[in-house]
């Protein structure tokens, strides 16, 4: 059986969804599937209309203007671009948070085609089980 | 020896760690056996992870060869 990560998005900062963007890629390279369940803040961002403008962590501090504009010269590119480029390369399967999504009013619509699907935390936790590595962001 | 002329070249200088890892195992996937891919990149963790990673999957690490400013990866898909 192909071995797994599994991803618990929670934070919406764009340096935490950027972290994770990126650890899924090193997993992607390394033959592994990757599960990613996006609940709160997160799943925010995975909004197609009205997410929230994305800013760093807290503890950017006043080092979040510099990064940001660094960011934006050296054209990194954004978490979720990444995310739909390894989404072609390995089998990435994003989940949305079924408890958030009802408690805003988020319909599987309003979201990102990268979120195949809004479940509920047992069957993600299910899937999970068998993760090589779960990681909560 | 003699130069190898690789099947396709990835620009992948400016981008950032993974961006060019993922690039070349993109090709790599699209590829067919024997094809030559040669990645150029900037970025210091590609340099490490990128014939790291042909190595780990079984396949042949022609060169990293150091070029102006930038480093070109050089791998044949043999598997």
């Amino acid at each position: 059986m192909t071995e797994k990560i599994s991803l618990i998005l929670f934070s919406g900062s764009m340096d935490k969804l950027m972290a994770g963007s990126i650890i899924a890629s090193g997993a992607v390279a390394n033959g592994m599937d990757v599960d990613i369940f996006t609940t709160f803040w997160s799943l925010m961002q995975f909004k197609k209309s009205g997410a929230p403008k994305p800013t760093l962590s807290a503890e950017a501090g006043n080092m979040a203007d510099m990064v940001m504009k660094t960011m934006k010269e050296k054209k990194v590119p954004s978490w979720l671009d990444t995310l739909k480029q390894i989404s072609e390369i390995g089998n990435v399967n994003v989940y949305g948070c079924a408890m958030f999504a009802d408690l805003m009013g988020i319909k599987k619509e309003d979201l990102d085609p990268i979120v195949k699907d809004v479940i509920g935390v047992s069957q993600f936790v299910d899937m999970a089980k068998d993760s090589k590595m779960t990681l909560f962001l | 020896m003699a130069e190898i002329k690789p099947t396709k070249v990835i620009d992948a200088r400016g981008s950032f760690c993974p961006g060019p890892l993922m690039e070349m195992i993109k090709a790599y996937k699209q590829g067919k056996i024997g094809d030559v891919i040669s990645v150029y990149s900037s970025d210091s963790g590609t340099k490490k992870d990128a014939p790291e990673w042909i190595k780990k999957s079984g396949n042949e690490l022609i060169g990293v060869f150091d070029r102006n400013g930038y480093f070109e990866i050089m791998m044949r898909k043999t598997k």
